[in-house]
């Protein structure tokens, strides 16, 4: 007979094989650092796993583990940004090589260098969005939620995770005018 | 106004802007996937762990150098030290050897000029007394 310690522990497993993935997606996409993503998805699991007991399933497990996602990366860019003489060191990738992963797919060699150049230039303009207008950005676009969903992740009203939004699509857009 | 809003909020409406996203949302899945299912954790411990270990190593030689160039230049200082006092020593030696050498020659001129000056030959007249004090001395 399995204890309820038992049971706890097979269900959080469950959730860490069922949802480290996109946790992992995530956070990479925000810092462009595969080492940092490893070690800060590896914190996120630690500390859902220390308040699992607490977590009372009003709202999803995914949802909950996203939310402790974006308050650790947020937390990683202020520190950056207030401690930038402890933290200089940095292994993000660059934008050339963020662009690179694109599946070759059956498109021709031509298609795959504009796939590329538009990658590159939708990682530019993410660069320059503020530390909020880019999470709502790859939460929408990258994991593809919804926006009542982006909303109750990051704790904004639906209002602002659009205004946020449009925002950033501006920016996109803006950068990806220039080529035009 | 309204349009330029509408197509800001749905890029489905903006073909490219539609195109770039896709591209940008399948090149990250990809690079995720690439990246999680690689052996990174693994990779990242040992990667630490070298640099960690290359800069204990990096320190200890730095810190074994200093103190080596610390205890050769200690080593330098003292040589230095010892060479300066036996060379003031040697130079007072050579000093006071001169100085008593100085003294003796002044001694010497001096019993040179008193005796020049204290003995006189004997007169004439007084030639005959002393070959008697001469001849009283042999006898």
């Amino acid at each position: 007979m399995a204890t309820a310690q038992e049971i706890a522990a097979e269900e959080f497993s469950a959730v860490v094989t069922k949802h480290r993935p996109q946790i992992f997606r995530f956070l990479l996409s925000s810092t462009r650092d595969i080492e940092l993503a490893e070690t800060l998805t590896q914190e996120c699991f630690l500390k859902a796993h220390r308040n699992w007991a607490s977590f009372r399933g009003e709202s999803s497990a995914m949802t909950w583990l996203m939310r402790i996602a974006i308050n650790l990366q947020k937390d990683y860019w202020r520190n950056r940004r207030m401690q930038f003489w402890r933290q200089t060191r940095t292994n993000s990738v660059d934008l050339n090589e963020a662009s690179e992963w694109l599946p070759s797919g059956e498109s021709s060699a031509e298609q795959q260098m504009l796939a590329k150049e538009r990658v590159g230039q939708v990682w530019k303009a993410v660069e320059g969005l503020s530390e909020r207008q880019r999470t709502v950005f790859l939460l929408r676009y990258v994991e593809e939620q919804e926006l009542s969903e982006i909303a109750r992740q990051t704790g904004l009203s639906e209002g602002t995770v659009k205004a946020h939004l449009s925002r950033a699509l501006g920016r996109v857009r803006a950068e990806l005018g220039g080529r035009r | 106004m309204n349009q330029e809003q509408s197509r800001e909020q749905d890029p489905e409406q903006d073909a490219e802007l539609a195109q770039a996203l896709g591209d940008f949302r399948v090149s990250l899945h990809a690079w995720s996937a690439a990246a999680y299912s690689g052996p990174r954790v693994m990779g990242v411990a040992r990667k630490r762990v070298w640099r960690q270990a290359a800069g204990w190593a990096l320190g200890c030689a730095l810190v074994a150098g200093g103190v080596s160039a610390g205890g050769v230049y200690e080593h330098r200082q003292r040589e230095m030290k010892i060479a300066a006092a036996q060379a003031t020593a040697e130079h007072e030696r050579q000093a006071a050897a001169q100085r008593a050498q100085l003294a003796r020659e002044e001694e010497e001129d001096l019993l040179a000029k008193v005796d020049s000056e204290v003995s006189r030959e004997v007169p004439s007249a007084m030639e005959p007394l002393a070959q008697l004090m001469a001849e009283d001395e042999t006898r």
